[in-house]
């Protein structure tokens, strides 16, 4: 059962990790457009189109 | 002649040498229209970002400072087949996003609090039945009371703030009976923890608060979006002033960056976006949107201009006005201001349930703790039980009840068109039984249109409408969009004052006035048999026709009205109008009750007189002139034609030609009242199950855990039952 003492605290280091992530990409303005990043997801990249396009 | 723009009222300056704009985009729903968008902007030179946000339909663009004229962004959006106006970003929006961003981070930080102190919980509940030590269990107790204190103090703080912001005002709101649940699941929990006990709550009060940020923050991002929508409206309008930089030259300027003393230039076809007196010119002027008066007034050297008139013959030049100094504009101001004063408070719904459910509650806890001592338990067994009964009744459902009906409900009447500006806007139109209409721009459409167009050949039609677009009366104007004329005549000339000419297959063509177009007879029997409307005659050769010209009802205006009628509301119709035109309309829709030649002061009056004789009344107006009215009704709404004034006054503003959305809104708001009481006996359903078996001494956080989540999916689902439309859906 000592194990736990290691386990606990890295299940909620983890847990922090997320939230701190969470934390960033809303600073980062990336919950301004929720429909626009939907449809960005399944765009094109901008350098394969204009391959493409040769 | 096309005026130099000039937009650096709206650009900001980000320091190092970048400028920021942004900018208002009409027609983009897709993703192709984003990518076509954000590609043909960033190919301009020095375009450092062209971001378009699909969900306010904007543009952000930065560009290295002083390489770059804003007109050319709005000049390549055109281009590529979008119309982009120039957006004033507004503080109360900046405000909203804030508050957004705050209860995400709240709701975020609640969530991972809560997954956390869960994973904690279920091995307690689980070594319960098998051999955890007391040890092990203490020890994860002291784990949750450190995830779950501070967590609870960081993301609590929206119902905490509201909850005091209540007490401060000595009353009470659905945040005082959450913000007592929390705080006293808490503080037991620790002392539970100190004594070694079994049970802690810290789940079940971590678990409520995510559940009500998650419900807040939906409330909040729909309102936020419709806000936003309404602000590109107002930026859609094209608020621009034409002023005179110098003697004979002029610029195209944002009204807000008019000053008074200014000198503006309205030119025959123009909206006035300024107050102000005429200095210079004749013309005659189209007040209706200040007035209701639909016939045009005389206006020279002297004349009071107020923003929103339309300009209709001869240039006129405007010396720009304090808006305190019009007269017109300080009496509705005035108006205004007494009847937002005299507005009572409207209880919302949920804070008068609160009202009921926290003395019931909070009686009920206190009852058992004595009942339990009573009963011959000790204090310590008396209080823990106590605080199981507040927390089981914790009004997660209840809190939900609301809030989740409320956001369904907004964004379905965002997809029909209707535009909220205030929260309990749809309770107070639930209850609505009496409908008063104003006639010019609401019932009828803003834009004139030919009356007897089936009367008039279409080779003639089609020839007027050609001629017409030589000119830029609005009356041509709507004989022009009437004949659908794409193609203007070539070598049409404007005689001023009286009409426009030109030739057609070696014949004369005159398109003006009755007497310029010798068909004063035909013109005179016309306006005989519909007083209020405008004439225009033609002549092609020996041919002769008159033109109609007036402001058409609303296409289902009609239907609209009968509709309202088949709910059981009263309509009845309060215009600025002169009798006769206001009769005719009020013939046509079968409206019995009106009245014509109505002041804004006559307005409030009867508005007040129907209130007293205990109508719940529902104002529909656009003008100047309404304004007052709508703020003085139960609950107000606007078309998006309307004055800035009227629109920033009503609760609703509707888009589109037309009447529908106010139907549709009162159909959504009657459903979703129903929806929102049913929440509230679901709420009290579910409590009346759960709060015997807490006063029995029998809930354990596990069964607090599953009842709390059962109820409130329970609400948020009879919730989703608000998107569908009962009848008549189309």
């Amino acid at each position: 059962m000592e194990v736990l003492v290691f386990l606990v605290p890295l299940a909620l280091m983890l847990g922090l990790i997320g939230l701190v992530a969470f934390l960033w990409s809303l600073k980062s303005g990336q919950y301004d457009d929720l429909e626009g990043a939907g449809w960005r997801a399944i765009e094109d990249d901008e350098a394969e189109r204009e391959t493409r396009a040769q | 002649m096309q005026a130099a723009r000039d937009f650096s009222h709206y650009v900001r300056d980000l320091g190092s040498g970048l400028s920021h704009l942004d900018l208002a985009v009409e027609g983009v729903n897709c993703a192709g229209c984003m990518s076509k968008i954000e590609r043909g902007l960033s190919a301009l030179p020095n375009v450092t970002l062209a971001r378009v946000n699909l969900t306010d339909r904007r543009v952000a663009l930065e560009w290295k400072e002083g390489a770059l004229d804003p007109a050319r962004f709005i000049d390549r959006l055109a281009e590529l087949g979008y119309k982009a106006y120039p957006f004033e970003p507004v503080q109360a929006e900046a405000i909203e996003t804030e508050q957004a961003n705050f209860l995400l981070r709240c709701l975020g930080v609640a969530a991972f609090a809560a997954m956390n102190v869960m994973m904690l919980s279920v091995p307690v509940w689980s070594g319960s039945v098998t051999d955890m030590i007391p040890e092990q269990r203490d020890f994860f107790h002291w784990l949750s009371a450190l995830v779950a204190l501070p967590a609870a103090a960081y993301s609590g703080r929206p119902f905490f703030r509201s909850a005091f912001r209540a007490l401060g005002a000595g009353g009470t709101n659905m945040d005082v009976p959450i913000s007592i649940g929390i705080v006293l699941a808490l503080a037991m929990s620790v002392a539970e923890t100190i004594h070694h006990a079994e049970h802690t709550y810290f789940d079940a009060a971590l678990m409520l608060i995510t559940f009500l940020v998650a419900g807040r923050y939906l409330d909040q991002s729909m309102r936020r979006k419709t806000r936003a929508v309404a602000a590109n409206l107002a930026a859609l309008k094209a608020e621009t002033a034409t002023k005179f930089v110098g003697v004979d030259e002029v610029c195209e300027v944002p009204v807000a960056a008019v000053r008074a003393g200014d000198i503006v230039l309205l030119r025959p076809g123009d909206r006035s976006a300024v107050d102000g007196t005429v200095v210079d010119g004749q013309s005659s002027i189209d007040q209706s949107l200040i007035t209701g008066e639909t016939l045009p007034a005389k206006a020279g050297p002297g004349t009071a201009v107020y923003a929103g008139m339309l300009n209709l013959s001869g240039a006129l030049r405007v010396r720009v006005a304090a808006t305190s100094e019009g007269t017109l504009l300080a009496e509705i101001g005035r108006l205004l201001e007494n009847a937002v004063q005299a507005r009572c408070r409207y209880v919302q719904l949920a804070d008068r349930a609160s009202r009921l459910y926290a003395p019931i509650v909070h009686a009920a806890a206190l009852l058992t703790m004595l009942g339990w001592v009573a009963f011959g338990a000790s204090w310590h067994e008396a209080i823990v039980t106590a605080i199981s009964v507040l927390i089981i009744t914790c009004p997660c459902a209840l809190g939900l009840a609301i809030p989740a009906v409320q956001t369904i409900v907004s964004g379905a009447m965002f997809r029909t068109g209707v535009l909220l500006n205030s929260g309990d806007a749809i309770e107070r139109l639930a209850g609505v039984n009496k409908v008063v209409f104003d006639k010019t721009g609401t019932l009828t459409l803003p834009e004139l249109d030919v009356a007897n167009a089936a009367d008039i050949p279409q080779d003639v039609f089609d020839l007027a409408g050609q001629v017409a677009l030589g000119s830029h009366h609005p009356v041509a104007a709507a004989v022009a969009r009437a004949a659908g004329a794409r193609t203007p005549m070539a070598g049409v000339e404007e005689v001023t004052g009286q009409g426009v000419r030109g030739v057609f297959n070696g014949l004369e063509v005159r398109l003006g006035r009755p007497s310029f177009c010798g068909v004063e007879e035909l013109a005179n029997e016309l306006l005989f048999r519909d007083p209020e409307c405008s004439v225009v005659g033609f002549r092609s050769g020996d041919a002769r026709h008159v033109f109609a010209v007036r402001q058409n009802l609303r296409p289902d205006a009609v239907a609209s009205v009968a509709a309202l009628r088949q709910y059981g509301i009263d309509v009845e119709i309060l215009s600025g109008d002169r009798e006769p035109a206001v009769r005719h309309a009020a013939g046509q829709l079968g409206i019995h009750q009106w009245r014509a030649g109505v002041t804004p002061a006559d307005k409030i009056a009867r508005i007040d007189e129907l209130k007293q004789l205990g109508f719940k009344v529902l104002m529909v107006g656009d003008g100047m002139n309404d304004a007052p009215a709508l703020a003085a009704a139960n609950v107000s709404m606007s078309p998006s034609s309307a004055t800035h004034l009227s629109q920033a006054t009503a609760d609703m503003v509707f888009l589109g030609d037309r009447l529908a959305p106010v139907v549709a809104a009162i159909e959504f708001s009657r459903k979703a009242l129903r929806l929102m009481r049913q929440n509230l006996w679901l709420a009290a359903g579910y409590n009346l199950l759960a709060v015997p078996v807490a006063i029995a001494g029998l809930a354990t956080p596990l069964v607090a855990a599953a009842a709390m989540s059962g109820s409130s999916m329970l609400v948020v689902l009879n919730a989703l039952r608000a998107q569908r439309r009962d009848r008549g859906a189309d």
